[in-house]
This record gives structure tokens, C-alpha cells and sequence, in this order.
């Protein structure tokens, strides 16, 4: 049978056999071979994320609206994925800075603030407690289930049932000395609780074990296998609906919502820093957690829809609450073993979140809320008591006493309006407020104390308003038109939808405008407002955590106090043999002769100030250390110094930008050179090959007349005029290369003057006239008035169009060539146009270089030395203008020459 | 993240990966009433989704082989 007394005898075991664990765990931590060291332990008691909630609530949710339970495991997992990154940071800021609590993270973060600290410390009790609360509604609600057995009817009115006969009450004392026995045992500069996490740990396991063990029951024992459920179920119009998102426009965004502060929950809820990073024995363990701690998540959810199906179709109508589904199924199959099982299960998920969210919170009100208040020089005879350890612990005490009797109150007042999982999601939409400040805290340097005050404030506003103001008004406490027509009958602020936004249920809504006003002030006023000295030196601490050495210390200290003085402090907090044996270590690990050191450098003073954090958080650390250290003001130059490492690494990697992109220039140079020397090379042979033409002839034909002296006279004066004519040749390619290096060496003589281009033309042609006559070819001129004169080098100018015109002439048998000038107020341009066999396009930019010469299709070689259009654009280019070609093969060729009307000395030095 | 181990850059794809396929548009390709090897097609869909990453995560987060000891006077060679 299963009475009461069986069940509570059952409950006691196992609260009982938790104690023995813990027990055993601190023993064993106290000589020294730790059991909680190794990942997998590790792992496990990340699993205390999954409370009586995921235990009970998720079956609950699933039943009610199919997938929705998912994200809270879903979130979490991804987060894990970013925890070498995200979490692997905060552990190391944690372990060097001794923050023990979320709330500490955020004060030591922003300059050790005190007021930050408190905010954060409320905020966290605020959200929590109802948390609490609902861990110890399910241990009530479970019991008097099982209590009726075989009976299956849910109890009503629970709360009325008297404080002295309610389970609850007693479990909830149970789990108040659990708290003080393992939570506060002693104050560690490590705060670290061996025996605890190896309990969290084992309740892991049963609350896993116990849920599968419902899961395959129901699976498959009660029904063959998820396909029996699934198509069973999917039978029913109703349920199959159940198993899709709704249509509803607002529901993908629900989703994604619920995934954010899933996420955000399992960095930033006070128990899971508790044993992700305060607990942490060692970093590495990290590697396995990321994955082991998701497959646990996995695991616990398989089974969650089964159950919910069986339950739906065991209990239809209603009658049976769908969070109680996993403990009334085996009850109504009368399998009462498994049901103990399950109790103890749910039991075990309960008393573990209550556990480590209960010590963290009261870690928080005593070092972040409690100790600022103490130590204020106000409180003269507490702030000169001489051992205030033992009163460190008294008010840790009180403090697990305070939350764990608020959380019982609650319930018991309000607890009944609420479901399982509606409590928890307003606890983590709470949590999630810390999100901006933590993680652009360790991310980003601008954030300051201002900005996150003023965003956790107006976050926490916008989340009390949303969420708890309106259960209040269905609680009584506030009038219920505040959520029906807004307050003062403003509809636009109706708490459920604020400014008129209705697509999100309420949590996704509460949840999108407490971070939008969150992180919009944190950015927004960390922008616009000066940080102090210390907070920028928390903030380059803490973004560049992993720069510094494990024991960054000395560097950040300033100042020096007495050695006695010090110790004096610590044996206030650590007590004598605690602030001893942390001395010792530090003399030991620095090699100081501690008796012999009358003097605390600034080393160690940062030292006691961590030691102390730990104890007592670090803005009253600091105040408390403040107190005896000779402390010079924090100035100018010492901020410079602190930021300066950090300009040392911005100014070197700008320095190997530097030299690389240097070197890059230097290697595009050489390929330049490369590319000279190519066409120095490509130049001298060219020129070698043109001087050896003539050459060549001249020889032969030189070699001809000498060996016959008998030949005809007219024999001998034709090949004589071909040795001239070569010669000539010879004379003018040997002029022109001369030409073209000095003006590409800048080494020619110009004589610079104004021209008159018209005069110009008129020489050229006066010198060409003979060419044009003798192929017979027409000349026409355009020539105007009023051109103005250009500043050039007169008889280059000629030369340009000497050689434009014989261009022409060469190309053209018969036909026309046409000279035109012209002149706008800036330039004046001419050009030369023929009606000759005209330029492919491929070979229009290429006639300008040196030695470029068509090769005309079955025309043989053309006349001319390849050098003529180089030097003319060369010479152009000298007086600052340009030269273009325009041509069609067939129809002739037009060369456009521009020259800037003032153009003159000032004209562009030519291109190596 | 600019910070840049291979271990965090896999990991931190592995996150924006999971995050893209537990949400919308792609979950919406699974919202169906269509059962596929006993279950809707939609837990399938997450609960393979989930297990995939989670062995993904088990992959990447394993400790990288120790690399052979660098060769201190190598890296500045780069730059002679």
C-alpha cells in the first residue's frame, strides 16, 4: 500500500541518502581526492537545469500546445555550442577576479559597483523566488496525488491544507539545512561546495532515470512503440492539430523568442552560474560538457511527447491536470512502484534546482545587498569588529532561511494561479535581463556602469510591468482593468500588449520589449557617458581576460598598505586560520620570507582583494581594502599605462600591416622593373635588328661595287643612290632612337615658345608637299582664323606633323588627305585624316609603342621605321595633350591631336 | 567571433548552423501532419536536427592533436 506514511518515509530516505552523498563528497574534497573532478560529474550537474518543470511541466506543455516545450531545451543546447566561446570566458574572469555570484559578475564588471550589485541581487530574487516556489508546489502537488492512491483526483484547494500538514513546509525545512549544512559550511576563498555538486550530480541521474523509466513504460508498455502512440493519437482531429505549430501569425516568433531566453537562462540563472562557472573545477571540463550536457536535454525529452499522448488519450475531458500526467499514468495502471519512482524523481529534479538556486541567491544578498549596507563607515562598530566571519556566515544563513520561507509563502498565497511552466518562463524572461550587460560586457569595451545600470532598470520595469503587474490584478492586488484597458484607461499601455503589439503571446511580448528597452539604454547611454578610471580598467580586464596571465595582478593595483594591516582584514573575514593559510600560499607561490615583510606591494594588496571578493563580493572588497591601503588616486598616466598594452597591440599589428602591404608594393615594383627591363630588352633587339637591315644592304651592296669595279655605270649609280638611301635610313633611325631615349629620360632639349599652330601646318606641309605629289594625292586644308597659339616646342610641333602627314602619305596610294584645326577656349586640337587602307581596332592602341609596325595582310613590309607614332605621342604628351586614332580598315584613318591652349613647362614629365 | 581558434570558429558555426535550422523559414518546410518512422514529422525533423548537432558539437569540441613544436626562427623567415 502506499499511505502517507510510506511515502514520507521514502521522501526522508532519499533527502537522507542526499545528505550522505554531500557528506561523503566534502570528505573526500577535505583530503583531497576530489569526486566531482571530471567532466562527466560536471555535466551532470549542469543537468539542474532541468527542474521539477522540465519534470512535470514539459509533459504539461506538450499536452496542451504540442512543440512548444521544446525551445527550453532547444536554447540551451545552442548556447552550449557557444560555450568554449561564451562560458569558457566567463569562468576565467570568475576564477581570477573570485566572482562568486551573477550580481558580483555584474558590479565587478562595471567599476565594482555597489548599486549595480544590489539592482542585479533584487532583480535575481524578484525573478526567482516564484521559481523557487513552484519546485516546492510540485513536491506538495505530487505528494497529495500519490497520497490517493489508487484514487486519481487532483487536489483542490491545496493551500488550505495547514502549514504543519503540508509535505512542502517540511521538505522546504529539509532543504533548508541541507542549504546551511553543504551551502555555507565554511568561507573558502573558493566558494567551491565538493559535497553539494556531488548530490546535484546524483540527482541528476535519478531524475533522468526515473523519467525514462515512466517514458518506456508508457511507450512501451502501455501502447507498441511511438508509432502505436503517434497513430493512435493522429486519429484523433483534435490532438493531430496538436502536434504542429499553429497558423497563428505571431507563433514562429514565439518560437524563436522562447529559444533567446532559453539560451540566455541557462548562462545567467544564479544556480546554473553556481555550478557552470563558480563550481567549476577546471576549464577543460568544458570540451565534454558541450556535448554531454545536450544529450542529457535530449535524453529527458524523448519521451515527453509519448507521455503526453498517453495522457491526453488515458484522462480525455479535462479532468486530470496534464502537468501531473507523468505521476497519475502509472498510477491509474496501478503500477505504484513506478509511481514512488516518479515521486522521487520529481523530487529529486525539485530539491536540486532549490538547492543550488537557493544558495546562490543568498550568496548574492549577502555579499551584493547586505555587506555594502554593513560596512558603510556608518556602522562604526560592525566596521571595526575584529572576526566578522562568523557573521558572514550567520547572514548566508539567514539568507537561504529568508528565500526558502518567501518561496514557501508565495506558494502558499499565490502559487495556485499559475501552472508549471508559466512561473518558470517569467523566471527566465527576469534572468535574461542580465544578458546585455554580461554578455556586452565581456565583449565589448564601451559599456559602462550608466549604461548597464539604466538598462537593467528599465528592463526590469518593463518585465515587472508585463508580466507580474498583470498577475497581480488576477491575484486581487491591482484592479483588473489595468490589464483590460491600461492603466488610467490608456489603452496603448495595456500590459499584454504594450503600444499596441498583440502578435507575440506574453512572455514572447514581455520578452521583446524588456530587451529592447534593455539593450537599447545599455548601448545607448554606455555611448553617450564618460566611464570612470576603474571601470575602464574592469572593462579591459575583463574583454582581454585571456591576454593577462592567470594572475594579472600587480599591474591593476595601485598603492601599498602594511602587511599586518592586511592581515588583520582577511582574519576579519577569512578568519585567523582561513586569512593565514591564503597568505602563506601567496608567499609561498611569490617566494616572499612572509614574516620578513613589513610592506604589501601592490601585488599582494590585489591579492587580499580577490581573496576577499570571494567572502564578500568585490565592491565591498574593495571598500574594505580601500580602508587600509595608502591608496593614491587613480590618474591620468596610470589609465594610459593600463590602456597602453592594448595600443602596443593595436600600434604592432598596424606595424605588420604595414609591412606587408609594403612589401607588396615593393614586389609590384620589381614586377615593374621586370617589365621595364622586358622592353629595354624587347627595344635593343628590335633596334639592333632595324640598324642591321640597312646595314646589311649597304654592305652587299658596298661589297658588290668593290669586287666589280667593271660594272655598268648606270649598275653602279643605282646601287650608290640605294647605299645613300640607306644610309639615310640608317641616319634617321639612329636620330630617332637617340630622340626617344632623351625624351624618355627626360634629357631632351625643348625649346619652348608660343606657337602658332596654323604657321605649324603650313611648314609641315611646305616639307611633305613632294611626298603627296609624287603618290598624287590631294591636300585639303582647314585652317581658321583666330586659333590661339599653344606654348610648345616649335620645331617638335613640326615634326609631330611631318610624321603625321608621311603617315598618311605611306598608307595611302592616291585619295585624299584632309588637315583640320580647331579650338575651344582650353584646347586647341588638329587632326590629320586620310582615306588610306585605315587600322584594324586590335592594332590601334599598339602603333604608338616603339618598333610597332602592321603587318599588313600580303602588303609585305610597310615603309618607315616603327618609330615615328612612339615619338609624336611622345612629344604630345611632353606639351600635356593627348593623341587618339580613329579608324575603320578600308575607310581611312583619322589622328586627333589636342593641346592644351595654355600648356608650357608645366606640362606632365614623361613616364620613365 | 573575431576570436579565432579553429575549435571556436567550428563550434560558432555549429551555433549559427542549429540556429538557422530550429527556426523559421526552414522549421516552417517541416510543419506537417505527415508521421515519418512513427513520429510527426516535425519532432522528426527536431529531434534529428538535435541529435545531429549534438554529435557535431562532440566532433568539433574534441581537443585539437598537439601540434608538432613550432619552429620559432621559421615564422620570421616569412619576412626576409
Amino acid at each position: 500500500m502506499l499511505n502517507a506514511g510510506v511515502i514520507l518515509f521514502v521522501s526522508f530516505a532519499y533527502m537522507g541518502l542526499l545528505f550522505a552523498i554531500a557528506y561523503a563528497g566534502d570528505r573526500r574534497a577535505d583530503a583531497g581526492a576530489s569526486i566531482i573532478s571530471n567532466p562527466y560529474i560536471y555535466s551532470l550537474s549542469l543537468a539542474v537545469y532541468c527542474t521539477a518543470w522540465t519534470y512535470y511541466g514539459s509533459v504539461g506543455l506538450a499536452a496542451r500546445n504540442g512543440p512548444d516545450f521544446l525551445p527550453i531545451y532547444i536554447g540551451p543546447t545552442l548556447m552550449s555550442a557557444l560555450g568554449w566561446v561564451v562560458l569558457r570566458k566567463i569562468i576565467r574572469i570568475s576564477r581570477i577576479h573570485r566572482i562568486t555570484t551573477i550580481a558580483d559578475f555584474i558590479a565587478s564588471r562595471y567599476g565594482k559597483s555597489t548599486v549595480l550589485g544590489g539592482v542585479a541581487t533584487l532583480i535575481a530574487v524578484v525573478g526567482i523566488i516564484p521559481y523557487i516556489s513552484l519546485q516546492l508546489k510540485a513536491i506538495s502537488v505530487s505528494f497529495l496525488i500519490l497520497n490517493r492512491y489508487p484514487d486519481i483526483a487532483m487536489p483542490t484547494h491545496f493551500t488550505e491544507v495547514p502549514v504543519l500538514h503540508d509535505t512542502a513546509f517540511y521538505v522546504t525545512l529539509l532543504l533548508v539545512i541541507f542549504a546551511v549544512l553543504f551551502g555555507t559550511r565554511h568561507l573558502a576563498a573558493t566558494e567551491r561546495h565538493e559535497g553539494l555538486v556531488a548530490a546535484i550530480a546524483f540527482e541528476s541521474i535519478v531524475n533522468l532515470a526515473a523519467f525514462l523509466a515512466v517514458g518506456l513504460y508508457v511507450t512501451y508498455g502501455l501502447y507498441n512503440g511511438f508509432g502505436d502512440i503517434m497513430e493512435t493519437a493522429m486519429a484523433d482531429p483534435a490532438m493531430k492539430q496538436r502536434l504542429t505549430f499553429p497558423a497563428q501569425s505571431g507563433a514562429w516568433a514565439d518560437w524563436g523568442l522562447s529559444i533567446f531566453i532559453s539560451m540566455m537562462a541557462v548562462l545567467l540563472l544564479p544556480r546554473q552560474f553556481q555550478v557552470a562557472v563558480v563550481e567549476n573545477v577546471n576549464e577543460n571540463h568544458l570540451e565534454k560538457a558541450i556535448w554531454l550536457f545536450p544529450l542529457y536535454l535530449l535524453a529527458i525529452n524523448l519521451f515527453v511527447l509519448p507521455i503526453a499522448l498517453g495522457g491526453v488519450l488515458r484522462f480525455p475531458g479535462g479532468g486530470v491536470d496534464p502537468d501531473t500526467f507523468v505521476l497519475t499514468l502509472p498510477m491509474a495502471h496501478g503500477e505504484k512502484f513506478l509511481a514512488l519512482l516518479v515521486y522521487i524523481g520529481g523530487m529529486s529534479a525539485a530539491t536540486g534546482m532549490v538547492i543550488v538556486e537557493t544558495i546562490a541567491l543568498s550568496t548574492m544578498i549577502c555579499n551584493d545587498l547586505v555587506m555594502p549596507v554593513l560596512l558603510r563607515p556608518t556602522f562604526l562598530s560592525l566596521y571595526h569588529r575584529s572576526d566578522l566571519s562568523r557573521l558572514l556566515l550567520t547572514i548566508r544563513r539567514s539568507s537561504i532561511v529568508l528565500v526558502l520561507l518567501l518561496a514557501y509563502t508565495y506558494f502558499r498565497f499565490i502559487g495556485e494561479f499559475y501552472g508549471l511552466v508559466s512561473i518558470g518562463l517569467i523566471s527566465f524572461a527576469a534572468v535574461a535581463q542580465f544578458a546585455p550587460a554580461i554578455l556586452g560586457g565581456i565583449f565589448w569595451k564601451g559599456g559602462n556602469q550608466a549604461g548597464a545600470l539604466t538598462g537593467l532598470l528599465l528592463g526590469f520595469a518593463v518585465w515587472f510591468y508585463t508580466l507580474v503587474a498583470p498577475s497581480l490584478a488576477q491575484a486581487g492586488f491591482l484592479p483588473m482593468s489595468l490589464i483590460s484597458d491600461g492603466p488610467f484607461g490608456i489603452g496603448l499601455l495595456r500590459p499584454f500588449s504594450l503600444f499596441g503589439l498583440t502578435d507575440f503571446d506574453r512572455i514572447g511580448h514581455a520578452v521583446f520589449w524588456s530587451m529592447l528597452f534593455n539593450a537599447g539604454a545599455y548601448i545607448g547611454v554606455s555611448s553617450f557617458t564618460r566611464a570612470t578610471a576603474i571601470e575602464h580598467t574592469q572593462a579591459t580586464l575583463f574583454v582581454d581576460v585571456f591576454r593577462y596571465s592567470e594572475e594579472g595582478e600587480s599591474a591593476f593595483w595601485r598603492g601599498t598598505a602594511s602587511a599586518p594591516d592586511l592581515q588583520s582584514l582577511l582574519e576579519r573575514f577569512l578568519g585567523r586560520e582561513g586569512a593565514e593559510t591564503a597568505l602563506r600560499r601567496y608567499a609561498k607561490r611569490h617566494h616572499i620570507d612572509w614574516d620578513a615583510a613589513p610592506k604589501a606591494d601592490a601585488g599582494l594588496v590585489d591579492y587580499a582583494e580577490k581573496q576577499l571578493a570571494a567572502v564578500i563580493g568585490s565592491a565591498s572588497a574593495r571598500v574594505m581594502v580601500a580602508s587600509v591601503v595608502k591608496e593614491e588616486p587613480l590618474e591620468l598616466p596610470d589609465v594610459m599605462r593600463i590602456l597602453d598594452e592594448t595600443r602596443q597591440v593595436i600600434a604592432y599589428s598596424r606595424e605588420l600591416e604595414k609591412t606587408t602591404s609594403e612589401l607588396k608594393a615593393a614586389n609590384e615594383r620589381l614586377q615593374e622593373f621586370r617589365e621595364l627591363d622586358r622592353l629595354k630588352d624587347d627595344f635593343i633587339s628590335t633596334v639592333t635588328h632595324e640598324l642591321r637591315t640597312p646595314l646589311t644592304s649597304v654592305r652587299a651592296l658596298a661589297e658588290i661595287l668593290r669586287d666589280n669595279p667593271d660594272l655598268p655605270a648606270p649598275r653602279q649609280e643605282e646601287f650608290a643612290g640605294i647605299i645613300i638611301k640607306e644610309s639615310d635610313r640608317l641616319t634617321r633611325l639612329i636620330t630617332q632612337v637617340l630622340d626617344i631615349q632623351k625624351i624618355e629620360s627626360g634629357q631632351f632639349g625643348w625649346r619652348f615658345g608660343p606657337v602658332d599652330l596654323r604657321e605649324i601646318i603650313g611648314d609641315a606641309v611646305h616639307t611633305t608637299r613632294h611626298l603627296m605629289q609624287e603618290k598624287g594625292i590631294d591636300l585639303s586644308l582647314d585652317l581658321p582664323e583666330g586659333i590661339p597659339t599653344v606654348s610648345g616646342d616649335r620645331d617638335q610641333l613640326i615634326q609631330v606633323l611631318v610624321n603625321l602627314i608621311s603617315n598618311a602619305v605611306k598608307f595611302s596610294d592616291g585619295g585624299a588627305i584632309a588637315i583640320r584645326l580647331g579650338s575651344d577656349p582650353e584646347t586647341v586640337r588638329f587632326e590629320v585624316q586620310d582615306s588610306g587602307i585605315g587600322i584594324r581596332p586590335e592594332d590601334q592602341d599598339a602603333i604608338f609603342n616603339k618598333f610597332h609596325q602592321i603587318k599588313s595582310s600580303g602588303r609585305g613590309r610597310p615603309p618607315g621605321t616603327g618609330l615615328g607614332l612612339a615619338i609624336t605621342r611622345r612629344i604630345i604628351e611632353h606639351h600635356g595633350g593627348t593623341i587618339t586614332v580613329h579608324s575603320e580598315p578600308g575607310e581611312g584613318a583619322t589622328f586627333k591631336v589636342t593641346l592644351p591652349v595654355s600648356t608650357g613647362r608645366n606640362a606632365p614629365d614623361l613616364q620613365a | 567571433m573575431p576570436n579565432g581558434s579553429p575549435r571556436n570558429r567550428r563550434l560558432s558555426a555549429l551555433f549559427w548552423l542549429g540556429l538557422l535550422l530550429f527556426n523559421y523559414p526552414i522549421l516552417s518546410l517541416f510543419n506537417a501532419s505527415v508521421v515519418i518512422f512513427g513520429l510527426p514529422l516535425l519532432y522528426a525533423y527536431l529531434f534529428g536536427v538535435w541529435s545531429l548537432l549534438i554529435l557535431c558539437l562532440a566532433l568539433a569540441a574534441r581537443r585539437p592533436p598537439t601540434p608538432p613544436l613550432p619552429d620559432a626562427p621559421r615564422q620570421n623567415d616569412r619576412f626576409r
